[in-house]
């Protein structure tokens, strides 16, 4: 944590004007003499602090504290990457007689967010495999523009002179299979936002299509992904020299050159302090160190081991299952992997020599 | 893609007793390999570990471990798959517990 508030090259990124410092981590063992870095359970969920700080119905923020760069980043792998949702992979087009052509309008048919939750289905081992209830959601979409004979004479607005001149997400419509209308009784499959437009119509264009939806990952195709964002910053970290404070004349610019309610300057003794929590908030825009008078009272940092995660949910997830999500799909990763290296290790075990693969 | 590979298998040029060995990881990425090698080198008898995707369009990584002493890789492997797997649960019973705790802020946002 921030505890230390002088520079620790351990601790700390550096930031210069030209230069950041201190970037790789060096906890490991046989990096300093006579310390022991090597893994340990306990001193790490010591160290180990998780809080939420922010939450919505669309996106969550929180801290992870006290672990290396290579574990956050897998988790936001994962969460942009290998968390399954479901969306639509084929289309069979009866009729297209709008100003789209088929395969722009499939390919926009495939990035509509759906609601459906990822866990009810299977994922299809293979493309050629047969579609089953368990692993295809159907949808339809049969629309046809017409004229409203209804409309006032002076009318000029599409949506009043014609109907359906506009085909929209919520015009999908769900064709249940086999046991599914059982099983999606709760939360009938549906795009999570009904009011996209997919494309407008003008009277005599149609538009028939059936909708295969299957249950995909990120890292197939973007539109499996279920995040709009996912990312991670380190946490700012401001050192004002306490040995040489900025005069009360210099405050105020001081202040200017860092985020809004990043540092706080007393009205009255215009001595400058860093805000706790207005700190998170900083964009280490480096402003200050341009100002040779006022470069000299700081320096910037960032905390190591301090991420500050934001995961925006687009789709099927609330946003504060989707860390879970990721982590389990990790924890399968590992042990998927254990199972096949104990069978190599097994392997080898009769004569104590393990096969190496030929090239 | 034609015929399955395995999930892992050891890169010829290994020492006999695994000492030293290069592991090729069938279907991963950098998500498992960085993570992997970090806890890999995490374990004081491990002499040398560094990892590789070695061509964007083949779907493995490689993973390259050298021990002290003539001990196993594929143990210290195995090791810090286990410990990698206790790394994630803390992290997940931390978050549930900062998830039931309640103590953050919840508000509105726009579509």
């Amino acid at each position: 944590m921030t505890t230390t508030s002088e520079y620790n090259p351990r601790l700390h990124v550096g930031l210069l004007e030209e230069l950041v410092t201190n970037v790789s981590s060096t906890d490991f063992p046989g990096h300093y003499p006579d310390e022991d870095h090597s893994w340990d359970l306990s001193k790490f969920k010591k160290k180990l602090q998780v809080k939420v700080q922010k939450l919505s119905a669309r996106s969550i923020e929180f801290d992870l504290v006290g672990v290396d760069a290579s574990i956050a980043n897998a988790l936001r792998r994962i969460l942009i990457a290998e968390v399954p949702t479901i969306a639509i992979e084929y289309v069979y087009v009866w009729n297209n007689t709008s100003v789209m052509v088929d395969e722009v309008f499939s390919h926009r048919l495939g990035l509509i967010p759906l609601n459906v939750d990822p866990a009810l289905l299977e994922m299809k081992a293979s493309p050629s495999d047969q579609a089953t209830d368990r692993n295809t959601i159907v949808f339809k979409l049969e629309i046809e523009c017409t004229r409203n004979t209804a409309a006032p004479r002076d009318s000029k607005d599409p949506a009043v002179l014609y109907n359906n001149s506009e085909v929209l997400a919520g015009h999908l419509q769900w064709i249940p299979q086999g046991e599914q209308a059982d099983v999606f009784i709760a939360h009938p499959p549906a795009p999570t936002v009904p009011g996209t437009v997919l494309v407008k119509l003008r009277p005599g264009q149609a538009i028939e299509m059936e909708m295969h939806a299957v249950k995909g990952l990120g890292k197939d195709h973007a539109k499996f992904s279920p995040v709009a964002t996912a990312s991670y910053r380190l946490l700012p970290h401001i050192i004002l020299d306490e040995a040489n404070p900025v005069p009360p004349h210099l405050a105020t610019r001081f202040r200017d050159c860092f985020s809004p309610g990043v540092i706080n300057v007393d009205p009255t003794t215009k001595k400058v302090s860093v805000d706790e929590r207005g700190v998170r908030g900083e964009t280490v825009s480096r402003e200050v160190l341009r100002h040779p008078d006022l470069a000299g009272f700081v320096k910037l940092a960032r905390v190591r081991d301090h991420f500050i995660f934001n995961v925006e949910s687009e789709g099927p997830y609330e946003p504060q299952r989707l860390p879970l999500e990721a982590i389990r799909v990790m924890r399968e990763k590992i042990s998927a992997l254990k199972a096949a290296a104990e069978a190599l290790r097994a392997q080898g075990e009769p004569d104590g020599d393990v096969q190496m693969a030929e090239t | 893609m034609t015929e399955s590979r395995p999930k892992i298998r050891i890169l010829p040029g290994a020492q006999s007793d695994l000492s030293a060995a290069t592991y090729q990881i069938h279907n991963e990425t950098h998500t498992l390999g960085n993570a992997l090698r970090w806890m890999i080198m995490k374990n004081p008898k491990v002499e040398f570990c560094g990892y590789s995707a070695p061509h964007p369009s083949e779907n493995h990584i490689q993973i390259r471990i050298q021990m002290y002493d003539n001990l196993s890789s594929l143990t210290a492997l195995l090791t810090a798959l286990d410990d990698l797997d206790t790394l994630f649960e803390s992290i997940e019973d931390a978050y549930k517990a900062s998830l039931e705790h309640g103590d953050f802020v919840i508000w509105d946002e726009k579509r």
